[in-house]
């Protein structure tokens, strides 16, 4: 169920048409990191999702649903987009999950008396947080728990080392480096092997 | 290894291969008997385990429907998975922590000590501390337990300073690395705890003891067992006297199949046991299967837990090395005092990112539990274990319509907490914030119960054949050749962590199957 990075795929090569074609998108963006692990993760600055159910209009207001209801400020977009590409998933293969999203996308303008995408971050959270319990909200919130934080590019924005079989597990990297507080009695915590 | 024919029935018929089914069959088989294991999962072993949360507990979990009832927060958090346990070969000891305690000597004798609670089913075990001491002996020597038999504790990792600091500061006497089926040298062909930090995952190492790597090999050398995985049981049969004969299962293409046996052990973890004895009614037995005392899949208890996680403004780094890497047992006495029946254990605990985010607070979202995330490298966290009271009304039933895919009903687990364990979970979560606000946390979450590791009870030992399913050797008091092998047979939950009894039981249940069947009174 472990996500790779979003594909990055030449954009340009894709031409508007084949999208509207098929009546999806393409989900674009540029990664907000530009050192470190996450960035160190993706092949190129600029990655790109295609999508299979929805449009790229879609798939942006639910980038942005996603990010109003788990709102980490400094999480890249590249990582929401994780979550979009599983609700396009689950709308490509399910007919009542495609509705479900649509109706909800529909509901938000609605509550926004307006285009609810172009308000601020505030403003757009404000509106979503409403919506709380929803069917609509639950959905991409139990997609989103899972999603978010099962990649390996959330991994290396949280700190989290994840597997270390293939490393020769914690033993001989760090598994007891913590040194703001006192090393237990050898009693309590014996030598290491 | 055996090939033991359908027709046979002379052969030991063991019912599931984790820390009861597995390790009965090994010590069955050590004995020259013929066993036939059948285990409704696949085999894996430490080259298939993964590194990964939601990988591996797609490739470990039971994910057979169930469904829930009652006021507990599991039922509404996770309403189809009451419990976290395994269908793969090793049960579920193959994710389980290794914390390996023995229960105390006034915990057997939970009614005498702790007198009549309202509401609560107590009772004391038909066997006492003195009884089950040469079988622990044998039990933590079989799984090499640390800070036993000589062998050293395991080294404590960030986590482990972090709750060390906080008991010590709060005045806690006994914190330590505990006892841990892991191994801190390497010890019986099995390497040493490399500190991977995925012992929920199976370990990679085989540094923990398992059923798995264990007793199934061991088993195996003898040429008594027959082990057959992906062979699912649905029903267990009876002749004419009342004596079970047979069992169906499922095999790995789905198709019936029907093993003949002189003995039968059900070891399939306390939902799934009940559940089997319930499936297996009969115009003589029309309650189920050994259930003339009404208790078959009553008393469930699955311990009170909770967990405290806390935030520091220095890094943790909680997830490298054992999961759970040490212990306070100070709060596991029995003071009613503190305004309730029992105690408790604390435990460091820790959870990948993936599974942070689905247990932290379930159902949860929004900038509280963005915060909680964004500071996952300095967090340290803690699971709170201590006993639960049994209520007849806490139960396994069998589905009044839903079928499995066998076309079985399926299990219901209906759980309500008891005023004591409401009262206990109070108390662990003030302790465990006290002792983590004490070591300097800038924020605490207290953390609501997870699906159930640890279920027990529901076929329970009783010293008079009214009060519960089978006698102190776990033969069910209305079948003399039908066993139940597994922690169905707790009387009550003491506050341990129940796998070390549960394998103490399956060494003595050995010793008297076989008494038995020489004596050829089974
Ligand atoms: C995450 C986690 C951590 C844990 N940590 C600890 C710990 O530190 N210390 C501790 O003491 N305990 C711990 N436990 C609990 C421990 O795993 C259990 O107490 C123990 O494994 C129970 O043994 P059992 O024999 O009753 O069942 P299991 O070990 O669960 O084995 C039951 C087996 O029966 C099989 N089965 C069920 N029904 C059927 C059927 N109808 N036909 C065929 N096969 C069937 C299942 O597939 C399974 O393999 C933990 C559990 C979990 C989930
Ligand atoms: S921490 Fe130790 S026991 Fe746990 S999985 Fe890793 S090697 Fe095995």
């Amino acid at each position: 169920m472990k996500q790779t990075p979003v594909e990055v795929n030449a954009p340009v090569a894709l031409t508007r048409r084949r999208f509207l074609k098929t009546g999806s998108g393409v989900l674009m963006g540029t990664l907000m990191a530009t050192g470190g692990t996450l960035a160190a993760l993706a092949p190129s600055r600029t990655w790109a999702l295609t999508m299979s159910a929805l449009t790229d209009a879609e798939g942006d207001k639910l980038l942005k649903v996603t990010r109003a209801i788990f709102p980490h400020d400094t999480l890249d977009d590249a990582v929401y987009a994780l979550v979009v590409k599983d609700l396009d998933a689950a709308a490509a293969s399910d007919a009542n999950v495609a509705k479900l999203l649509r109706a909800g996308l529909q509901d938000l303008d609605q509550r926004a008396s307006g285009d609810w995408a172009s308000l601020d971050y505030l403003a757009r959270e404000n509106i979503v947080i409403k919506m709380a319990g929803t069917d609509f909200f639950e959905k991409i919130r139990g997609t989103s728990v899972v999603s978010l934080y099962n990649n390996e590019m959330a991994w290396a924005h949280f700190g989290y080392e994840g597997a270390s079989y293939d490393k020769g597990g914690y033993f001989d990297r760090g598994f007891q480096d913590l040194n703001w507080l006192p090393d237990p009695d050898a009693n309590a915590s014996p030598a290491k092997a | 290894m055996a090939n033991i024919a359908l027709d046979d029935d002379t052969a030991v018929v063991v019912i599931g291969s984790g820390a009861g089914g597995g390790t009965l069959a090994n010590e069955l088989c050590q004995k020259g008997i013929k066993v036939v294991v059948l285990e409704a999962g696949a085999r894996e072993s430490a080259q298939t385990f993964q590194n990964d949360e939601w990988g591996s507990f797609g490739q470990l979990s039971w994910l057979d429907k169930r469904t829930t009832s009652g006021s507990w927060r599991v039922a509404r958090d996770f309403s189809g998975l009451p419990a976290w346990i395994c269908k793969t070969v090793g049960g579920s000891t193959t994710h389980w922590a290794g914390a390996s305690l023995r229960i105390q000597d006034h915990e057997f004798k939970a009614l005498t000590n702790y007198g009549k609670v309202e509401g609560a089913n107590l009772l004391d075990w038909p066997l006492t501390l003195q009884d089950l001491e040469p079988y622990y002996d044998k039990a933590e020597k079989k799984m090499g337990v640390t800070r036993t038999n000589g062998i050293p504790g395991l080294p404590g990792n960030n986590n482990f300073k972090v709750m060390y600091d906080g008991a010590k500061k709060l005045g806690y006497k006994d914190c330590h690395t505990g006892r841990m089926a892991i191994n801190s040298r390497n010890r019986d062909g099995r390497g040493h705890c490399r500190q991977l930090g995925f012992c929920f995952q199976g370990c990679k190492m085989d540094a923990k003891w398992s059923t798995m790597n264990s007793e199934i090999p061991m088993a195996e050398k003898t040429g008594n067992l027959d082990l057959r995985p992906k062979a699912q049981v649905v029903k267990i049969e009876h002749d004419k006297s009342g004596k079970v004969n047979a069992v169906v299962y499922a095999d790995a293409d789905g198709n019936l199949q029907k093993q003949m046996a002189r003995v039968v052990c059900v070891a399939g973890n306390s939902i799934e046991t009940p559940r089997l004895l319930l499936n297996s009614e009969s115009s003589k037995h029309p309650d189920g299967l050994a259930n003339s005392s009404g208790q078959v899949g009553r008393n469930y208890m699955r311990h009170m837990t909770g967990s405290v996680y806390a935030t520091f403004d220095e890094p943790v780094h909680m997830w490298r090395g054992t999961t759970m890497a040490g212990i306070i047992t100070d709060e596991s006495r029995h003071d009613p005092a503190r305004g309730f029946v029992g105690g408790y254990e604390m435990e460091t605990l820790s959870l990948g990112l993936p599974f942070m985010a689905a247990f932290l607070d379930p159902g949860g979202w929004g900038r509280d539990f963005c915060r909680a995330m964004d500071n996952y490298a300095n967090m340290a966290g803690m699971w709170l274990v201590g006993e639960d009271m049994p209520q007849e009304s806490n139960r396994i039933t069998a589905h009044a319509s839903e079928k499995d895919q066998f076309g079985m009903p399926v299990p219901n687990v209906h759980f309500d907490d008891h005023p004591n364990d409401i009262a206990m979970r109070e108390h662990a979560f003030g302790q465990g914030r006290a002792i983590y606000e004490a070591a300097g946390a800038n924020h605490i979450y207290p953390v609501p119960p997870y699906p159930s590791t640890h279920n027990l009870g529901t076929c329970r030992m009783s010293a008079k054949s009214a009060d519960g399913v089978v006698n102190g050797n776990g033969q069910a008091h209305d079948i003399d050749n039908l066993f139940i092998s597994d922690g169905s047979q707790f009387t009550t939950g003491a506050s341990e962590n129940p796998t070390l009894t549960i394998v103490t039981l399956a060494i003595r249940q050995a010793d008297y199957i076989a008494k038995q069947m020489s004596m050829k009174a089974i």
